[in-house]
């Protein structure tokens, strides 16, 4: 996209935090995936290991912090240079966050200890898991291919996100309310929901902060909310 | 080459927030020739009062030779000529009737260079004042001794007056040379890269004295350093090939130029 840099060195090293960033984006999908098979499939082991993996993200986010401040502090970058590690830096930090939502996940799962909610309500979460894993892997690319318009379709889809969101937490709050032997398994399962949210919430600011690296400026609209689970629980109690 | 051959250069205009700045120094359709070399090139800028103006660009660009037109250093040398406008405030800068004593007290220079006279510490800066204005004793002891205040010298020559000016080291030397600046009383002051030959301490101490002089003068600085350029100025002009390719807010220049030519420039993409 831009002509290498006088500096040779210069160009490896934002080679070098790009490579990491994708490696741990790669890492981000796979615990967020492997977190909601782990759910769906009752299996305690694979929750096991995406909560001992976690670990590899983080010490990724810290590995791109180091590299950061050491080439801002050794080249001085600026406009496009200065984006791109800033944008480097914002990218590891929701990743991180996306890593620690999935572990949470996980851990929910090994804490359930086999009293699993029915398959029917886990398939709203799976949905959204898709639906959320779809963004991720939109976004990333995004950020590979410098590509703005995929970026904004991202941006733009979260709304769907949250609006399913908002249907599965309608449909768990009607079952706990059927019968409150549900309510622990529920409540676990909502969490889960909530964190997936969360995660498309995420790839929301890396759609943003991409926008930055390429454009130089922020994304002018407002951020579009589907999110209404703040109403949605007073009509369901008024039922 | 004739002149009508080059086209007219477009310069990319940065939003900038003017409003409520005064311009201080108005430069429109400037052209210099050195001989029958067109050195720049329709150049449109503005300096704005209380604020710091750099100029960045590759070595031969013209940012040079914008700040000699702006005190008329040019007219030291034959062959050399500038047409267009340039205004001090109402004035005409590059009228032939502007009296140019008078131009180079308002506008005042400091160079790469440190250049004192080989004189006392307190002539240096004495010098300049009796060229413009008859004062007595006390009142040029107070103008010299507030002139080096202003260029936070004082402290370390007050007690050697006497010593000669080329005695002091490089960042002494190039602060007495501003405190010789301030001391005629300028509108305008011109730094044509100030720091290039000061180790980063005295560096330091000069912008610190820009950003303290700002308030009360029109400034503007030639420098290659472009982290000086980002860390001392409000605005800043990027020249290429005589061309005025890209002028505006220094804070949006250094993070989102319009123009790719100083995007390359300003990330070391050049040549």
């Amino acid at each position: 996209m831009t002509d290498p840099h006088t500096t040779k060195a210069f160009d490896s090293d934002l080679q070098d935090l790009e490579r990491l960033v994708a490696e741990m984006g790669g890492l981000a999908e796979k615990q967020v995936a492997d977190s909601i098979n782990a759910l769906a499939k009752r299996d305690i082991a694979l929750a096991q290991r995406v909560t001992a993996a976690d670990v590899n993200i983080d010490t990724l986010q810290r590995e791109i912090e180091e590299k950061a401040v050491a080439t801002i502090a050794r080249r001085q970058p600026m406009a496009i240079d200065l984006r791109e590690i800033v944008g480097a830096l914002r990218l590891a930090g929701d990743l991180e966050r996306i890593g620690d939502l999935a572990k949470n996940i996980a851990k929910r799962v090994i804490a359930l200890n086999g009293e699993f909610p029915p398959v029917k309500l886990i398939r709203g979460v799976k949905n959204m898991t898709r639906m959320v894993l779809e963004q991720m892997k939109t976004v990333l690319d995004s950020y590979a291919r410098r590509d703005v318009s995929k970026a904004m379709a991202v941006w733009r889809g979260d709304e769907e996100i949250d609006a399913v969101y908002t249907s599965v937490f309608r449909e768990l709050l009607t079952y706990m309310m059927e019968d409150p032997r549900n309510i622990t398994s529920c409540i676990h399962l909502l969490f889960c929901a909530k964190n997936i949210e969360r995660m498309g919430d995420h790839a929301t600011n890396i759609a943003e902060s991409v926008h930055y690296v390429i454009e130089g400026r922020p994304i002018a609209d407002l951020r579009p909310k589907g999110d209404t689970t703040t109403i949605a629980a007073l009509h369901a109690g008024d039922r | 080459m004739s002149v009508a051959s080059f086209t007219v250069p477009t310069v990319t205009h940065a939003a900038t927030s003017i409003d409520g700045l005064l311009e201080k120094v108005s430069i429109r359709n400037l052209d210099f020739f050195y001989g029958d070399n067109r050195a720049l090139k329709n150049i449109n800028c503005s300096l704005y009062q209380g604020k710091v103006t750099a100029f960045i660009g590759p070595s031969g660009c013209g940012k040079s030779t914008l700040l000699r037109i702006l005190n008329r250093m040019y007219d030291l040398y034959p062959n050399q000529r500038a047409t267009g406008h340039v205004q001090l405030d109402d004035e005409d800068i590059l009228s032939p009737s502007q009296d140019l004593n008078l131009l180079r007290a308002k506008v005042g220079m400091v160079f790469q260079k440190p250049t004192p006279f080989p004189m006392t510490i307190f002539e240096n800066i004495a010098f300049g004042i009796r060229l413009y204005e008859r004062l007595s004793k006390s009142d040029l002891e107070s103008r010299v001794q507030h002139a080096l205040q202003r260029a936070a010298l004082w402290e370390e020559v007050k007690d050697k007056l006497n010593a000669n000016g080329l005695s002091l080291s490089g960042g002494q030397q190039q602060r007495l040379c501003i405190a010789r600046t301030v001391a005629v009383r300028p509108e305008v002051i011109l730094f044509d890269e100030p720091c290039s030959a000061l180790d980063p301490i005295s560096t330091a101490k000069i912008e610190e004295l820009i950003d303290e002089l700002k308030d009360d003068y029109t400034i503007a600085i030639v420098t290659h350093n472009m982290q000086q350029a980002a860390r001392v100025s409000d605005f800043t002009a990027f020249m290429y090939l005589g061309e005025l390719v890209e002028y505006g807010e220094t804070t949006h220049m250094f993070t989102t130029p319009n123009d790719r030519r100083t995007q390359d420039y300003i990330t070391g993409r050049f040549g």
